[in-house]
C-alpha cells in the first residue's frame, strides 16, 4: 500500500491510533482466554475484540479509504452490524453446550435450571 | 401496494445493503438490488405472515446510545479484570424474570448482552421468561436485575409492543 505515504499526517495520526487501540482490545481479549479462570468466564473475553476493537479497527479503515479515495467509503458499518447480530448465535451455542455437558456431569457450580426456584430447591437438598 | 411490498423496512434495509456492497448507486447494480429486496420481502411473507413492525423509532435511537455507552464501560472494566487491576473479583449466574415475549425483542435483547463483555446470555427458559445469564463481575445481584430491566427490557417491550 504506498498509497499510505500520501496520507496527510492529520489523518494518518488518528488512523495509527485507533488500528492500535482496536489490536490491543483484541489481544486483551485473547489474552482473556488464556488467563480467566473458568469456561463461563472465558465466554466474556472474545466480546472485546468483537465490540470495541472491531469498531476502532472499522472506523480506522473507513477513516483511511475515504481520505484516501477522497468519497464517503461506510460499508465498513455493514461489516459491523453483521458481526454484531451474529456473535450471539456462536456465542449461546457454545455457552448452552457447555451447560448441557456440566449438567450431565451433575456439576454444581452451574444451576440446574433458568428457575431460580428449582435452583433454591437443589442447594437446600444438597446442604 | 401490500402484496407488492409486504415487509417495506426488510425491503428498503435489503437495498441499501445491497447498494452499500456494491458501493454504487448506478441504474444496473441498483435495479438489482430493487429485485432482490422485493423478492426478499417476498420470501420472508412466505415464512411468517406478521409484518415487522417498529414503533418509537426515538426510543430505539435512545436505547443504542445506551448500549454504546454501556458497551463501552463494560470494554473498560473487563479489560481491567483480565489485566488484573481486580484482584477480589467473584463470577457467577444470576436469574432474571423477563416480561419480554416478543420474538424480535428477545433476539434484540440476546444481542445486546451478548455485545456487552461482562455478561454473558447462556440459557432462556420460554415457558416462565426465565433467563439465566452469567456476570463476570458480579458484585450485586439485585442491581444487575434491575439494569437488566430497567435500562433494555423497558425500551424493547415499548419497541416491540
Amino acid at each position: 500500500m504506498n498509497h499510505a505515504a500520501e496520507l496527510p499526517l492529520l489523518v494518518a495520526v488518528p488512523v495509527a491510533v485507533l488500528l492500535l487501540v482496536g489490536a490491543a482490545l483484541a489481544l486483551t481479549g485473547s489474552i482473556g482466554l488464556l488467563k480467566l479462570r473458568s469456561f463461563y468466564e472465558r465466554l466474556h473475553a472474545p466480546t472485546i475484540g468483537t465490540s470495541c476493537g472491531m469498531s476502532c479497527i472499522l472506523l480506522a479503515s473507513m477513516l483511511f479509504f475515504s481520505v484516501l479515495q477522497s468519497r464517503l467509503v461506510v460499508h465498513e458499518i455493514l461489516i459491523g452490524f453483521l458481526l454484531i447480530v451474529t456473535t450471539p448465535v456462536t456465542l449461546m451455542l457454545v455457552g448452552r453446550a457447555a451447560l448441557h455437558r456440566d449438567r450431565l456431569e451433575g456439576s454444581h457450580k452451574v444451576p440446574p435450571s433458568a428457575r431460580p426456584e428449582d435452583h433454591a430447591a437443589a442447594a437446600q437438598s444438597d446442604g | 401496494m401490500r402484496m407488492l411490498l409486504p415487509h417495506p423496512l426488510l425491503s428498503l434495509s435489503l437495498f441499501v445493503l445491497w447498494l452499500l456492497l456494491n458501493q454504487t448507486v448506478a441504474p444496473g447494480p441498483a435495479l438489482l438490488g430493487l429485485a432482490v429486496a422485493l423478492i426478499g420481502g417476498w420470501m420472508l411473507k412466505r415464512i411468517r405472515s406478521a409484518r415487522l413492525r417498529v414503533r418509537r423509532p426515538l426510543v430505539a435511537l435512545r436505547l443504542a446510545g445506551v448500549v454504546a455507552v454501556d458497551i463501552l464501560r463494560s470494554n473498560i472494566g473487563v479489560a481491567q479484570v483480565i489485566m488484573g487491576r481486580r484482584k477480589k473479583r467473584h463470577s457467577g449466574f444470576i436469574h432474571i424474570p423477563l416480561s419480554l415475549r416478543d420474538p424480535r425483542g428477545l433476539a434484540a435483547l440476546a444481542v445486546i448482552l451478548t455485545a456487552t463483555p461482562g455478561t454473558a446470555w447462556v440459557e432462556y427458559d420460554p415457558e416462565e421468561g426465565w433467563l439465566l445469564l452469567h456476570i463476570l463481575d458480579l458484585v450485586d445481584e439485585e442491581e444487575w436485575v434491575r439494569t437488566v430491566k430497567h435500562r433494555y427490557e423497558q425500551p424493547l417491550m415499548e419497541i416491540f409492543p
